[in-house]
């Protein structure tokens, strides 16, 4: 590989970073479309070198490729680390970081100040997450995607997006405070704070250390499911996702996966399958936390009356089914799990962003009306709808369409990549490699079929209300580049079923090399000797 | 010294807890810096207390490592104390806006029935 690919593993972050300050330099708000026309052109090149990147770490073996930075060894200083997984989740939030850009366009752009700026900050920490090696650069990056994710959750104003929005900086400063002790305790006992290191001490940890690092890794599990929306820590979720811009929702979708992300990371390197039987801990909780939060999730998005609260408690669903299959603690779960992760979090962008499109021909308000009406029972509705062939406008059609797709992919059923996760994920967790189906499938496999109907029912009876039932709506105006990113993701949806077999072959890498880190780590500590000689610089 | 650090820290972190789960935004926001203080006294505990130890090792193969402190955690807690305040600077202002928004500063946004 040549040098310039080298530094193509730290672009995901600089890029960003520097279009954000670039854009502040330019003058901000004064000059929103050139602003506008960076975000565009850098998110987009994120989505690409993020391809580039999936391409590499998928190479001939799987390699880990590790950025030194300030070349110094692994252990001493921070490094950037790019496996796999990593790539797959660069290249999920480029791919909705365009969408939601493109999105915004339209007009969103326009309601508040200092969209575009904020938009890369948050892109800079959500890459910076997912790359780095080290505890607490993480805490850094995730204190930039939530600082930017503050001001984004509140563009537009008003007084329903600035209440949730305070229930969500105080909840999210509370855990990024849990976050500091869980760090500074692991620091304190095991003196490192890179996680491959950390993953090559803990074999030799005894007793009194042992039970000290768990109580870390716990308390900093605490802090990463607040952000993955596992309940009972969810409780701001709906609203703050329910209350924030469209655009911002979307990208928010992937926000939670964030959580889910260290999750999969840190588990699995240090107390997971790649370890003895005696270290691993946690699985049980991460199971029937994973289940409970299924099953918040569902009774929500029953009970909601607006579309974009029940997107938000999908949003939930979703975390809730990729947590639990963690705690299943099986390579060829968490394979399905990853591909779940994949769709859904698209299908999931994809109706944010719908909601809004199909919400604008309506009257505020007017999902409670409805409930009202068909409680009370209003019978002249009926009447004046009896004429027959009404003619349904363009527009309402290409809508209607684009909500099918979503809820085909959210709710899990066939054509779309929702049913072959949920297939895959069902069947690897009744079929595990040992044979005889653990306890834990047959409480997994109530938990998904009962979550889908749920989405299907909510959906539909969503569906209906807006585009079908509703006698006082007018035709929406939607312009093409807001309803081009919605298809643009459904369209991904599509692919990832047409491509389903390469796809899962490479979850099923992915997969394979978290559960069994040995590689991950000796990459990561072993980058000093596999190098030629160091140029000469000054000392 | 150690039982002086340890009630510091106990007391600053319960009293934090406290103000969080109080109903006015203000008292959430001294809760939220005592919280943060105590986790940055914390921070410095963990990576051992000494007294009158130099951090850094003045060349290398000065000495024993055993006779320094140990300079890591000093540098995460730099890096924390600047997070923590930028965050409680950017939550106050929010706390301002809901206060002009909602005419209240509770932090639901209105008023408990009475």
């Amino acid at each position: 590989m040549s040098r310039l690919a080298d530094h193509l593993i730290i672009a995901p972050i600089v890029l960003p970073f520097f279009a954000g300050a670039l854009m502040l330099a330019l003058g901000g708000e004064r000059r929103r479309n050139v602003n506008a026309a960076l975000n565009v052109a850098v998110t987009f090149s994120l989505a690409a070198i993020s391809i580039v990147l999936l391409r590499t770490a998928d190479g001939a073996s799987g390699v880990t490729l590790v950025y030194r930075l300030g070349d110094w060894p692994a252990p001493i200083a921070i490094v950037l680390v790019l496996d796999r997984l990593a790539a797959l989740m660069l290249l999920l939030t480029g791919l909705l970081g365009s969408a939601a850009v493109v999105f915004s366009l339209a007009r969103w752009h326009r309601v508040g100040v200092l969209f575009h700026p904020l938009f890369q900050f948050l892109l800079m920490g959500i890459n910076g997450a997912f790359l780095t090696g080290d505890l607490f650069n993480l805490f850094v990056f995730f204190e930039v995607l939530l600082a930017a994710s503050y001001g984004l959750a509140m563009h537009g104003s008003g007084s329903a997006r600035v209440t949730a929005g305070l229930h969500y900086i105080a909840v999210n400063l509370a855990a990024s405070l849990l976050f500091l002790i869980g760090v500074s305790l692991i620091y304190g006992v095991a003196g490192t704070l890179n996680m491959a290191d950390l993953a090559a001490r803990i074999p030799a940890m005894q007793g009194e250390d042992r039970a000290l690092l768990q109580a870390g890794a716990g308390v900093l599990g605490v802090a990463f499911l607040v952000k993955a929306g596992m309940w009972p820590l969810c409780f701001w979720l709906p609203a703050t996702y329910g209350a924030a811009p469209p655009p911002v929702a979307a990208i928010f979708a992937v926000l939670t996966k964030v959580g889910v992300y260290i999750v999969l990371r840190l588990w699995l390197l240090l107390f997971g399958g790649g370890s003895e039987a005696a270290f691993q801990f946690g699985s049980e909780f991460l199971l029937a936390g994973g289940i409970a939060t299924i099953a918040f999730g569902a009774i929500g998005s029953l009970a909601t009356q607006d579309m974009a609260r029940l997107a938000a408690y999908s949003v939930l669903v979703s975390s809730g089914t990729v947590l639990a299959s963690i705690g299943m603690g099986q390579a060829g779960v968490t394979a399905a799990a990853l591909f779940y992760l994949f769709s859904s979090t698209l299908g999931l962008a994809a109706f944010f962003l719908l909601v809004e499109l199909v919400e604008r021909g309506r009257e505020p308000g007017a999902d409670v009306l409805a409930v009202t009406r068909e409680f009370y029972g209003e019978e002249e509705e009926l009447e004046e709808s009896g004429e027959v062939g009404i003619a349904i406008p363009a527009t309402m059609g290409i809508l209607g369409m684009a909500f099918v797709g979503c809820a085909l992919v959210i709710s899990g059923l066939p054509p779309l990549s929702g049913f072959i996760a949920k297939f895959a994920l069902l069947t690897a967790a009744l079929n595990p490699p040992g044979g005889g189906v653990p306890m834990a499938a047959w409480v997994l496999l109530p938990a998904l079929i009962l979550s889908g109907l749920a989405a299907l029912i909510a959906m539909t009876r969503a569906g209906i209300r807006a585009l079908w039932a509703s006698p006082d709506r007018s035709v929406p105006r939607v312009r093409l580049i807001e309803i081009a990113p919605v298809a643009a993701l459904l369209l991904i949806c599509a692919l990832q079923t047409i491509q389903a077999g390469p796809v899962l072959r490479f979850m099923q890498a992915t997969a394979q090399s978290l559960h069994v880190p040995h590689d991950y780590i000796r990459d990561v500590l072993g980058a000093t000797e596999e190098r030629p000689p160091r140029r000469v610089g000054p000392t | 010294m150690e039982l002086i650090l340890a009630l510091g820290i106990g007391v600053l972190a319960g009293s934090g807890v406290w103000l969080i789960l109080r109903p006015r935004t203000f008292q959430v926001i001294i809760g939220l810096s005592l919280l943060s203080y105590a986790v940055n006294l914390f921070i410095l505990g963990m990576g051992r207390i000494r007294v009158g130890a130099a951090p850094i090792l003045a060349a290398p193969g000065s000495g024993d490592p055993a006779q320094f402190a140990d300079p890591l955690p000093q540098a995460l807690v730099l890096t924390a104390i600047v997070i923590s305040f930028a965050t409680t600077a950017l939550f106050l202002v929010v706390l301002l806006a809901s206060r002009g928004l909602t005419g209240t500063d509770h932090v639901d946004g209105r008023e408990p029935e009475p």
